[in-house]
């Protein structure tokens, strides 16, 4: 046994609304730079729909991610090592910008420029990579909640395995939202795609990371990921990723994406695996079994066995408790809600997803029956075969049992605390119906219902014993500076890189751990502006000047 | 003059070429990629990347060979020189016209591609102009020199090739430089120029040719490496008193 700790998350995506507020804000703290206009490192899809890039999860065409080979041996799906160096001149299998979309700004000059005329001036879209006039077609959520679907959904290839189901039926009842990230894989396909070994994967906490200094722009990871979660900077000519927001992760805060979520829906915690099944689990020959081979490899932080071996791996005594109090570790494997988004990519993500359940109450509460009984709501989840499938095609190869087991503890939940709310007795029977205790019960929905920050994002800080000390982290991230300061001798973000400082987080942890909103040192010296009439300039509107300044006329 | 072109230039070049490989990868590691537009642009690349690129390896392979092996081996071993300019010439037109033909199709696509051309630097264009006339000057010498003999006969391997070795050597021979045809003295002239240029170019990524991938294991792992978290020096141990 080889105890390794990897840092992941889980989605409730029952409450994601799709608000994209996690993509925005991702886009803001990571990809709003020249060069990844078009990079999402967060997303949100709307199933059905083609997601983004458009049908990245048609295999048969991208090749990404593992199969089994004739000999039942784990092989990249692109193939090999020298198929990949014969074809490192030209990757067959990258998508194009068009697959993403085209990224452009507006011509906003003309505006205020425009010479007084007739007609209003308008801003035309102006393409950002070639600066000329573009018509806009297509972009990262132009499918977003079934708009223009009825033109692109037959694109979307989990819809297209069960394509002998009524379509539009299944349209008008059923829709979701799919926020993305990268999996941090156990077994990453990116990273062995990779020529230059430049993605690697994290030993401490399992975030797979590209390292810009030694990625040389073969583009092999790009078709190599089968969740196309490794994006092509075309300024710099360099693989990036979602970085699982290392950098907070180190002081123990969550990640941009997950700290800005408005529906609160995503659990980031510890979860220690055994790295010496991760191989045979992903090299499972029956494609439904590989969730359940996931989940064994996932180690019971509470066994005693388990610890001793974590201690011989040198994982901290902290490391260890923090992946007892996982919240991850509970919905994977103790409530067993949570499930893998394709693990027939035999990738072994860490990102996984608790199915929702909302479509099916919402079809029960629109016949006018009780939409939190026990007995509609399973019903429902058996007669709605189609939604059903098509979640199973996303999170477990099609195999429907398990998704139905999901759905079915969700409805129990619902039904269960029903009762508890309403103060009637509680009916031991409707946890036990699903496999569950009624304490067990009671927990999952504590865990889903009203956990709070720190029961939902349970972090371990990093474990640099000088971690007071930490100052930057100089090579693993590419953050060139926006503007100014990468622009180097070689074109847009060559030179030196701009290091990430570690303090800008500490000092961020601080601010949100501390008691008030914000408590600046002069606050008293300050002007609030909304109390401001706009009449003169009140003392603090401006810094005070310095007395030799004042001296100038 | 056969000195200065044949001595003092060329080591200026061999010079700038080493030390500049060296300075750019300390100074811009993040830099030193293959810039690839293929995300902007993919029917023309798939033709002529490739084109270019294997043509280009055979046109390296064929200059190793002639340049670098003396004619008496290839005699020792049985290889007549009617023989040798067979397998050369036939060998070298056939990398040599992939190499232009995937050269044509790669500089009509980044003048004529929006995105792609966009994307070129001013370094990138006098690349590529130095590139194209040393493989054109180099197609010349074979084609005119080797198989339609204009300007005489010449045999590259008494003249440039024992030119080049004992450049190697450190013991130059200019006067074997001075003999030889302008083809080929333009042809030297121009690739000693590139390779001045090369490291302030995107061929820097030739050094990185991804061979160690066929032997690590697919999976790569890297430790936090917490000694090196800082770029900083590590603060001192004691705080300042006062």
């Amino acid at each position: 046994m080889k105890v390794m700790a990897q840092m992941a998350m889980v989605m409730n995506l029952d409450k994601c609304i799709g608000c994209h507020t996690c993509s925005v804000t991702c886009k803001q703290a990571w990809t709003n730079r020249t060069g990844t206009e078009y990079v999402w490192f967060n997303n949100v899809e709307t199933r059905p729909g083609q997601g983004y890039p458009r049908t990245y999860e048609d295999q048969e065409k991208w090749k990404g991610g593992w199969q089994l080979n004739k000999a039942g041996r784990l092989k990249l799906k692109g193939g090999g090592r020298f198929k990949k160096l014969a074809t490192i001149f030209s990757n067959p299998k990258m998508p194009s910008i068009q697959d993403y979309y085209e990224p452009w700004t507006y011509d906003y000059a003309t505006l205020t420029d425009a010479p007084a005329q007739e007609h209003t001036p308008v801003a035309r879209p102006k393409s950002l990579l070639t600066g000329k006039n573009m018509k806009i077609t297509w972009s990262s959520n132009w499918d977003d909640n079934l708009g223009g679907s009825a033109a692109t959904l037959e694109h979307d290839p989990m819809l297209k395995k069960i394509a002998d189901k009524v379509k539009f039926e299944f349209e008008q009842t059923f829709m979701f939202y799919l926020p993305r990230i990268c999996e941090h894989c156990l077994n990453p396909s990116c990273a062995a795609s990779c020529p230059s070994g430049a993605i690697y994967k994290r030993e401490e906490d399992g975030i797979v990371l590209v390292d810009q200094d030694k990625c040389r722009g073969w583009r092999m990871c790009i078709s190599g990921c089968p969740y196309k979660k490794i994006y092509f900077n075309h300024k710099t000519g360099k693989a990036e990723k979602c970085t699982f927001c290392f950098p907070r992760i180190e002081v123990g805060l969550p990640t941009v994406c997950a700290e800005t979520c408005v529906g609160r829906l995503r659990y980031i915690g510890l979860m220690l695996y055994d790295a010496d099944k991760v191989l045979a689990a992903a090299t499972t020959e029956d494609e439904h079994g590989l969730y359940e081979a996931q989940r064994e490899v996932f180690l019971d932080p509470d066994d005693p066995e388990v610890q001793r071996a974590a201690e011989a791996a040198g994982i901290p005594r902290d490391w260890v408790q923090a992946a007892q109090r996982s919240p991850i570790y509970a919905l994977n494997n103790r409530f067993k809600v949570a499930l893998p988004q394709h693990p027939e990519y035999r990738t072994m993500p860490m990102v996984w997803y608790i199915p929702p359940l909302s479509p099916v109450v919402d079809v029960v509460k629109d016949t006018g029956y009780d939409a939190e009984d026990k007995g509609n709501l399973f019903a429902a989840i058996d007669a709605l075969r189609i939604p059903i499938e098509y979640l199973a095609e996303l999170f477990t190869a099609g195999e429907v049992a398990p998704v139905d087991l999901v759905l079915k503890k969700l409805a129990a939940m619902r039904s269960y605390m029903r009762d508890i709310n309403m103060g009637r007795e509680p009916d031991g029977s409707i946890p036990a119906a699903v496999g569950m205790t009624e304490e067990e019960m009671y927990d999952m929905y504590r865990l889903l219902a009203i956990a709070k920050y720190d029961d939902r994002y349970v972090i371990p800080p990093a474990h640099a014993e000088q971690a007071h000390s930490l100052e930057e982290l100089g090579t693993e991230c590419s953050v060139s500076e926006y503007d100014g300061g990468q622009q180097g001798l070689f074109g847009e973000g060559s030179g030196v890189p701009t290091p990430i400082a570690v303090e800008n987080f500490q000092m961020l942890q601080d601010r949100q751990t501390a008691d008030s909103l914000a408590s600046p040192a002069d606050k008293s010296l300050r002007v609030n502006l909304l109390n401001w009439d706009g009449k003169g300039a009140p003392e603090g509107l401006f810094p005070r000047r310095s007395e030799d300044e004042e001296k100038t006329p | 003059m056969d000195i200065f072109l044949w001595v003092i230039v060329p080591y200026l070049c061999l010079t700038t070429f080493v030390v500049g490989h060296f300075w750019r990868y300390r100074y811009d590691k993040f830099g030193w990629t293959t810039r690839s537009s293929q995300l902007y642009e993919d029917r023309l690349l798939r033709w002529g990347s490739p084109l270019f690129h294997f043509g280009m390896l055979g046109v390296v392979g064929g200059h190793v060979i002639g340049l670098l092996i003396p004619r008496s081996w290839t005699a020792a071993v049985g290889m007549g020189d009617h023989l040798y300019h067979y397998v050369a010439v036939i060998g070298g037109l056939l990398a040599g016209v992939m190499t232009v033909v995937g050269m044509a199709i790669l500089i009509y696509r980044r003048r004529t591609v929006g995105p792609v051309f966009s994307a070129t630097t001013v370094m990138d264009k006098v690349m590529y102009l130095f590139l194209a006339l040393a493989i054109v000057l180099g197609m010349w010498n074979t084609v005119a020199g080797s198989i339609f003999t204009i300007g005489g006969e010449y045999n590259y391997r008494e003249g440039v090739s024992v030119w080049f070795r004992s450049f190697l050597a450190f013991q130059p021979d200019a006067s074997l430089m001075g003999e030889a045809p302008i083809g080929f003295k333009l042809h030297a002239l121009v690739a000693f120029s590139l390779f001045a240029l090369w490291p302030f170019t995107r061929l820097v990524h030739v050094f990185s040719a991804p061979l160690g991938y066929l032997t690590r294991p697919y999976i790569v792992y890297r430790s936090r490496d917490d000694s090196g978290l800082g770029s900083h020096a590590p603060r001192r141990g004691w705080d300042r008193v006062g």
